[in-house]
């Protein structure tokens, strides 16, 4: 057992090779752990917003509003997440004319991949919603987007958090993904030393499986005690 | 810089080959690791269920790790990992083994050359880490579907005079079974999804197939665009089943 090879890397597994510009104080090179969750904040922060313009768009009555976010939704949904990273990956220097960073094109891959799951939460989360939110909303004088921005939306929202919460997990896990095109966190940081030292794999993979953990497993029961709280607020039928 | 976009390299042999070659191990991956995480999803979510309380704690703490850890390290892990703990006989039988159908044989009048599973140390680690990953969301699907069915179904069985087991066969599980079929369904399609990430160990599935295409010959565009089409049939195919499945079996409820 070489458990000291783990200890020794450890900072380097927390935030890779960061260091800080002592004139202009500015973080370089952020990796480790620290760069995945950043993607993952990121990720989710830009995911929000287009899952709920894609969800708002699928829920659309009209077909040319609803077919794009269909489409969407169920193309991103049918294709596995490495396979999109990839794809973008080559289709970014067609579209840029210029190669982009590999952590610039994993941010934008996680965010069009988790943003078509946070539409389908959106819809359901609006679909929850008694029918009777939004006559009555309408039947108040308000306009459908005004309903929706005013009523429907900050009460179905409420009651998506813990879904939210959840994609916030699986977006974690998934940022391990860009590793495999070279962003350096937790992942490929563990590759590395690993490749470096040859002699302590298990050690070191135990070790990154356990800090993914963590993160996880907190933000999981948070999820889980949110659900219970928030099940009491619900606008029912009845 | 300009990227050629040449999308004849798919249709000139070698290529779609490998890719076809590439779909089967894809299939075949996610055949295996399906089955197995079945059965051990099933036996986690049992374990679960029992009145003994450690094979409770096992079980929560199964599924719990396995859930919460990205596949791509369990993966790492079984392949480089736990290389070292295991004893030397297993290490060497695993690192030998080569086809699973030694030399040419005959099935349903086809003949196979011998070539059909690429058995070999990485697709067993591969749909090792496929099965456990999965298996721990199996069991909770499955948890949930038979948690979802009051309790009083059950009280009421046995007041009836039907025994424990016979409770669970004829009333529980029959409506059970209708709740947790979708889920299980589209876990089953998540596995197929998740299975490209076993490129990274030398799995010769889609992605490593489309990753060879690319480094041979330079087409990755084309490459990534026909497994992302392929993908994307294979998923549309299982949401359309699950989509009929609905609509013929989901028990309508009224009150």
């Amino acid at each position: 057992m070489h458990w000291e090879i783990v200890w020794d890397n450890f900072d380097y597994f927390l935030w890779g090779a960061a260091r800080i510009d002592s004139a202009f104080p500015f973080i370089h090179n952020v990796g480790g752990l620290a760069a995945g969750v950043i993607l993952a904040f990121f990720g989710i922060f830009g995911a929000f917003w287009l899952g709920i313009g894609a969800g708002l768009m699928r829920l659309s009555k009209r077909w040319w509003v609803k077919l794009p976010g269909l489409v969407y939704i169920e193309m991103i949904r049918g294709v596995p997440l490495l396979l999109l990273i990839f794809w973008f990956f080559f289709l970014a220097p067609v579209l840029l004319g210029q190669a982009l960073p590999a952590f610039h094109t994993t941010l934008i891959c996680f965010i069009v991949f988790t943003g078509a799951y946070v539409a389908e939460i959106v819809r359901a989360g609006v679909l929850a919603l008694p029918s009777g939110q939004m006559e009555a909303a309408r039947g108040t004088g308000l306009s459908h987007v005004q309903a929706m921005r005013l009523v429907i939306l900050p009460q179905a929202l409420r009651n998506m958090i813990p879904s939210f919460v959840n994609q916030f997990v699986s977006l974690t896990k998934d940022t391990s993904l860009a590793a495999i095109i070279g962003v350096n966190e937790l992942t490929r940081t563990a590759v590395q030393v690993d490749n470096r030292d040859m002699i302590a794999s298990f050690e070191i993979w135990i070790t990154i499986a356990a800090m993914y953990f963590l993160i996880c497993f907190v933000l999981t029961s948070f999820s889980r005690r949110l659900e219970k709280q928030l099940s009491r607020y619900q606008a029912r039928n009845r | 810089m300009t990227y050629q976009f040449n999308w004849n390299v798919l249709f000139s042999g070698e290529p779609a080959q490998w890719i076809f070659e590439g779909f089967l191990t894809t299939i075949q991956i996610s055949a295996f690791a399906l089955i197995a995480a079945l059965a051990l999803g099933i036996l986690i979510c049992v374990l679960r269920m029992t009145p003994v309380r450690p094979l409770q704690w096992f079980s929560l703490a199964y599924t719990e790790f396995f859930r919460n850890t990205p596949l791509l390290v369990q993966i790492f892990f079984w392949y480089n990992g736990s290389h070292y703990i295991m004893p030397e006989a297993i290490r060497t039988w695993l690192n030998d083994l080569y086809y699973w159908f030694p030399g040419p044989f005959t099935m349903f009048g086809h003949s196979f050359q011998g070539e059909w599973i690429l058995f070999n140390v990485e697709f067993i680690t591969g749909v090792i880490a496929l099965t456990v990953y999965t298996s721990a969301f199996i069991a909770e699907e499955i948890r949930a579907g038979i948690f979802s069915i009051p309790k009083n179904q059950l009280e009421a069985s046995r007041a009836v005079g039907l025994s424990f087991l016979q409770a669970y066969r004829f009333v529980i599980l029959p409506q059970a079974l209708r709740i947790v079929i979708p889920p299980l369904i589209s876990q089953a399609l998540n596995l197929i999804k998740n299975s490209s990430l076993c490129m990274v160990i030398g799995v010769t599935e889609l992605m490593f197939m489309a990753s060879q295409v690319e480094s041979y010959y330079g087409a990755p565009f084309e490459a990534f665009s026909a497994v992302l089409l392929i993908y994307l049939v294979i998923s549309l195919f299982v949401s359309l089943c699950i989509n009929m499945y609905n609509k013929h079996f989901m028990i309508q409820v009224r009150y």
